[in-house]
């Protein structure tokens, strides 16, 4: 990790909203444009139209993936997106806030990954949030149907399940276990018509990372993935492959981990933590952790996309915290046996 | 002993130089400030203000912004809109020979000329960077995977020059026989436009975002290391196993702007901390301009007669530097 220039400047922190089309993103982004919330919002939108607002502060913004040039097949990042923030910056007092709509198929990786690997917009700018909108009446269609619901799931650090008043109570309950056995670690909201507290969705923060110290590993279980393969199965079962795109239309196989221990030690976390998301990179969705190490104060907070990590001291333990160290992953056909004994072993002896 | 004249702006400092001998700082809050005898504050555009160059002859700025309008503001204030581009952000804009201007939004670029007769030039992805050559009325597109060059005054089909990766901002060089582009990685690259020769150039800790031809044309200074690193491009080979002069070396700041001297081999350099530097390409000798200040130099440039440096941060600050009382 290379120190950051101007740290002391404030980043501008960035909300990513995601969902089907239909789900009520729009419905938010009005909200969002409209209400007295005392924040300024400069929002990027992938279409003008659907959004009924004339604002200075609105822009439209054309997907363009860029490669990296770096040898990492999963390295992409949205171009658009980096021009645009650039672009913004140079009216940095008109806002205090970034909202980015992605298109409803949209992969939300490249948009996550331009906040950690491109410099002026790391400099300028700190993802916030994930935010997923659901339509409770059709998400689980959409996740039979489609890769890109799942990854939308998946990467949320914030869900909500839109449109409530369509469906009955026995749906609802089956939609958010649905949810939950996908990413179990997202806060999540039910709503109608995206009436939910902005707050509860914008300017997260460390909240949400702190929710995956309060979750019970063992109640989430790591054998939570209830499908059983049979012979009409058509997906693949070969798992002998660094990147598959097979794999990612699979639409049963994103699951979860979280891995907890005590003081680490950091001279065998950090080579541990760089491997693995080296070599399963391209399987590991969204990766967080808040760490303890041993005879440090302070606790080290760690988010990663892909290959990619980012990690940095957060703030001191307090007296009524329980120092423990706790990595969650979400991806598809991880090793789950292999991580928690590797990551058991980066124990402070 | 330099002298430096600070300068209020309301904000991010886009662009500063010189029209008429005039200096501008042209600020993303819309405003453009002119310091002549009588100093003034135009409102350029309602929103903010994504660019700002020079026509080709200086004497006046073309300006573009979120409002989707680029403007031409003269010296003495004066302004008309070129062109407009409703709902669009126009954050590129190239000045060409006989007031012919270039701008961009998205992956589609528009040459407009003198008489207002407007051309489309439409790429597969976006437009990274614009400018027209030294002679005729040829321009320059960097985009992904490479560079265009089209000629708007000839049907038939463009050039292609083909690199693989995002290229950004493109220079010819003053001779016309070179062409670099900046890159989403940290890299240059260039193609020697005789038989497109490929160049890399490489080593860089951040992106090249800002760059200056040195007098005739013999060195390109760019930004984005600890040291303004300047390229040779006065043999037939161009940079390609040379090594390029490093002036300006810090261990705590990276360079952000450059401009080149117009007279001497001397390279003004803003930094990400604020301060500005001159420094000699034959001995390295430098002299302070400013210290430190609150944020990244984002723009630098020199008057005609090298008299007299324009600065401006990303923190709104800015400032006039004489080196003559």
């Amino acid at each position: 990790m290379t120190a950051t220039q101007n740290a002391e400047r404030a980043q501008i922190p960035v909300t990513v909203l995601t969902g089907y089309l239909g789900a009520g993103k729009t419905t938010l982004l009005n909200r969002i444009l409209t209400e007295n919330h005392g924040q300024r919002y400069a929002v990027i939108v992938n279409e003008f139209g659907e959004v009924g607002i004339d604002n200075d502060l609105l822009v439209e913004s054309d997907e363009e993936i860029f490669e990296m040039n770096n040898g990492c097949i999963c390295c992409t990042v949205r171009g658009d997106l980096i021009r645009t923030v650039q672009n913004l910056m140079k009216r940095r007092g008109a806002f205090d806030a970034i909202v980015v709509e992605t298109t409803g198929v949209a992969d939300p990786a490249p948009v996550a990954q331009t906040f950690f690997m491109d410099d002026d917009v790391r400099t300028a700018s700190k993802l916030d949030a994930v935010v997923t909108v659901v339509d409770a009446r059709h998400v689980l269609q959409r996740l039979e149907d489609t890769s890109e619901a799942e990854d939308q799931i998946a990467f949320a650090d914030v869900i909500l399940i839109n449109k409530t008043d369509l469906v009955s109570a026995e749906e609802l309950a089956n939609v958010e276990a649905r949810i939950r056995k996908i990413n179990p670690y997202a806060v999540l909201h039910r709503s109608e018509r995206c009436a939910v507290e902005l707050k509860a969705v914008l300017n997260r923060g460390a909240f949400d990372l702190d929710r995956i110290l309060s979750l019970d590993p063992d109640f989430l279980g790591q054998d939570d993935h209830t499908h059983e393969c049979g012979p009409d199965c058509d997906h693949d079962h070969h798992h002998d492959h660094g990147h598959h795109h097979h794999h990612e239309e699979d639409p049963h196989s994103v699951k979860s981990i979280s891995l907890t221990a005590g003081d680490l030690n950091p001279d065998m976390f950090f080579p541990w933590i760089n491997q693995v998301t080296q070599v399963q990179g391209p399987n590991i969705l969204r990766m967080k952790g808040i760490i303890a190490f041993k005879d440090d104060p302070q606790r080290y907070v760690i988010q990663g996309v892909h290959m990619i990590v980012e990690g940095d001291h957060q703030r001191d333990w307090q007296d009524d915290e329980d120092r423990t160290s706790r990595l969650v992953f979400i991806g598809r056909d991880l090793n789950w046996d292999v991580l928690k004994q590797s990551f058991a072993a980066c124990e402070a002896k | 002993m330099p002298t430096i004249a600070p300068v209020e702006v309301g904000g991010f400092v886009v662009r500063a130089g010189f029209i008429n001998d005039i200096p501008y700082f042209a600020v993303g809050t819309g405003e453009v400030h002119l310091l002549g005898s009588q100093p003034q504050i135009v409102k350029a555009h309602k929103g903010g203000l994504l660019a700002a160059e020079p026509s080709f002859d200086q004497t006046g700025l073309v300006t573009s912004g979120d409002d989707g309008k680029i403007n031409a503001l003269s010296s003495d204030g004066s302004s008309q809109v070129l062109a407009e581009r409703p709902r669009k952000w126009i954050d590129l804009i190239a000045s060409g020979p006989n007031g012919a201007i270039a701008f961009a939004s998205g992956r589609t670029a528009w040459v407009r000329l003198k008489d207002g007769t407007e051309k489309e030039f439409s790429h597969e992805r976006a437009v990274g960077g614009l400018a027209f050559a030294p002679k005729g009325l040829r321009l320059a597109v960097a985009r992904y995977d490479g560079a265009t060059l089209w000629w708007p005054n000839l049907e038939g089909q463009p050039t292609e020059l083909s690199w693989k990766g995002a290229h950004l901002g493109i220079s010819f060089s003053p001779d016309g026989k070179y062409l670099v582009t900046a890159m989403q990685e940290n890299a240059l690259h260039g193609w020697r436009l005789s038989d497109t020769q490929d160049m890399r150039m490489t080593g860089y800790p951040a992106k090249v975002k800002s760059w200056s031809w040195s007098q005739k044309g013999k060195h390109l200074a760019t930004s984005g290391a600890n040291a303004a690193i300047l390229w040779p491009f006065s043999g037939k080979t161009g940079p390609m196993g040379q090594t390029p002069l490093q002036l300006g070396v810090r261990s705590d700041a990276l360079v952000s702007a450059v401009a080149c001297h117009p007279r001497e081999d001397v390279v003004a350099i803003g930094y990400a901390d604020g301060m500005v530097i001159m420094s000699r390409f034959e001995d390295n000798a430098e002299v302070l301009l400013r210290r430190a200040g609150r944020g990244p130099i984002s723009t630098l440039e020199w008057d005609k007669a090298g008299l007299r440096l324009v600065f401006g941060s990303e923190e709104a600050e800015a400032g006039i530097i004489a080196l003559q009382d």
